[in-house]
């Protein structure tokens, strides 16, 4: 198991609390992570990537306990977070988010290497490598959070809601892009409102209701669940 | 040449000067700013023991190398100064600010004054309450550039503080550590989910500026020959002036609000009264906050969600 989550609570604000969350992600996975709004998703994701720290439970990363480290030595271990609202660098240019994503490497010339690669799954990036993040549109920061959560090199890639606010034209985009980036090896654990597509790209599912994992199985099964069709896939 | 435009040349002249000492400590409070929004109270104290340790740096060369070139022991304060000073910086960073860092921005304001009170009286008990004077170690020669005179020291003032804000801004732009302190500045949360740890960066800044601080101080010291332990009270408080006025939070408008700030002083002191010196800083302060409160090189971008 790459990352197990066992029974964990939160004491962070009012919504979105957890109340003893258990899930797991094996490696080569896409697990997606639904639920409606303040179920919890991303506080789950918060508390996985340190940001905040559970007050019961534990997590386990490569069977290592986690839950105790900070952001900044959790993704040392390999989990990259990109969070939700995409929370780039704005009045930092794309080449330097995508540098800074790569700040806890020393390997120059890989980082170089890595940068061209990201510019060949997002070609846009490259484009606009020396503009302002905060000047890209909603669906192009999107990609370069994404990137800047790649450079990293991350084992897991946590991603908060992907495709929020996105048109409708970069939607699809993003979700192909990140079934390539689980080709490319990546395992990741997506949060989503849009189920309907993450149950497509995803291999297995939760379902989070008021801090608690109401369902969980294949996404191929989900998607007929009755609860599940009504509640998050519009009732078709 | 007239009169009148001697005077006007040279006025500028001493503005610019003391204009540079100031950009130099306004840069630490704008970069201190930047990246946990906390306006040091406790910088100018900062220049002022930068100039007591330039002090201590010249007995310490006289005694210890007595007939040593003064292109050494200048060299030798400086570094001796900026040493200490970021020392200084960092304990201050750790022992008074990192604790405060969850608490309201207030509790740390005020702890700044503390820290400043601390420091005036610490380097009085150690150095004494009187005036401490500089010897002068920079030759008194002036060069005659038509009708303006510049002495040696004022050249140096010039070089050195132009010098390191070029390096600062390159430091700034460049390097990987200048990359994270914009980072944090802008989001630390987001800093810390690319493995950068605020508190490391936190602590560069104040230790960076601090560093400047001690520069400007030991300049300070050399061409006015003496020190006092609450020199850093006035000093420090028109810096922060000057860093309102460029913007505060922005290192390019913390240099030219210092520069500016230092020729308005010098200008005023030419031709209105030199008694009235410190009134026009203030006066300075007063008006942007009324006309332009971000300052002049201020972004007045609002939060985007």
């Amino acid at each position: 198991m790459l990352l197990e989550v066992r029974h964990i609570h939160t004491r962070y604000g009012k919504v979105g609390c957890l109340e003893g969350v258990s899930l797991s992600v094996k490696e080569g996975e896409i697990v997606a992570l639904l639920g409606a709004n303040g179920a919890g998703k991303t506080t789950t994701l918060k508390t996985i990537s340190g940001l905040i720290h559970p007050a019961a439970g534990k997590i386990f990363f490569k069977e290592k306990p986690i839950d105790a480290l900070l952001p900044e030595e959790i993704v040392r271990l390999g989990i990259a977070h990109a969070p939700e609202g995409r929370k780039i660098f704005q009045k930092l240019d794309v080449l330097e988010n995508l540098e800074l994503g790569a700040f806890i490497r020393l390997d120059k010339s890989e980082i170089q290497r890595d940068i061209e690669e990201i510019y060949q799954l997002f070609p846009i990036l490259k484009k606009r490598m020396k503009q302002k993040a905060g000047t890209l549109s909603g669906g192009e920061q999107q990609m370069l959070a994404i990137g800047r959560a790649l450079m990293s090199q991350p084992s897991l890639l946590l991603l908060d809601e992907p495709s929020l606010g996105l048109a409708p034209i970069y939607v699809s985009a993003i979700f192909q892009m990140i079934q390539k980036i689980n080709k490319l090896g990546k395992t990741i654990l997506l949060v989503e409102q849009n189920a309907h597509m993450a149950l497509k790209i995803a291999h297995r599912a939760y379902v989070l209701e008021t801090g608690r994992i109401a369902l969980e199985g294949k996404a191929s099964d989900l998607v007929n669940e009755p609860s599940v069709k009504n509640a998050y896939l519009g009732g078709s | 040449m007239s009169a009148a435009l001697n005077l006007f040349l040279n006025q500028l002249l001493n503005g610019l000067t003391i204009g540079m000492v100031y950009a130099l400590i306004a840069l630490g409070y704008t970069m201190v700013y930047g990246v946990i929004g906390l306006i040091n109270f406790a910088h100018g104290e900062v220049f002022m023991v930068g100039a007591y340790l330039a002090l201590t740096a010249i007995w310490l060369a006289a005694s210890f190398f007595p007939g040593i070139p003064f292109g050494l022991t200048l060299l030798f304060l400086i570094l001796f100064s900026m040493a200490g000073a970021s020392i200084l910086g960092a304990l201050i960073e750790k022992i008074a600010y990192r604790p405060l860092r969850r608490s309201p921005k207030l509790t740390a304001l005020i702890t700044s004054i503390g820290v400043s009170f601390f420091l005036q009286n610490a380097v009085m008990l150690i150095y004494g309450s009187k005036e401490q004077s500089i010897p002068d170690i920079v030759p008194m020669t002036r060069l005659k550039i038509g009708a303006i005179s510049v002495s040696l020291i004022q050249i140096l003032i010039f070089s050195v503080s132009i010098g390191l804000m070029f390096f600062l801004t390159w430091f700034v732009k460049n390097t990987k550590t200048g990359k994270a302190m914009r980072a944090v500045s802008e989001n630390p949360e987001a800093a810390q989910l690319v493995g950068i740890s605020p508190n490391r960066i936190i602590a560069a800044t104040f230790i960076l500026g601090s560093a400047l601080a001690a520069v400007g101080g030991s300049l300070f010291a050399l061409n006015y020959g003496s020190i006092n332990f609450h020199d850093g009270y006035l000093a420090g408080l028109k810096a922060f002036t000057a860093a309102v006025f460029g913007g505060i939070g922005s290192i390019p408008g913390a240099m030219v609000g210092g520069i500016l700030l230092g020729v308005f002083e010098g200008l005023g002191a030419g031709y209105i009264s030199s008694e009235w010196k410190d009134v026009f800083a203030f006066l300075l302060l007063g008006a942007v906050l009324l006309f332009k409160p971000s300052g002049i090189m201020g972004n007045n971008v609002s939060e985007k969600v």
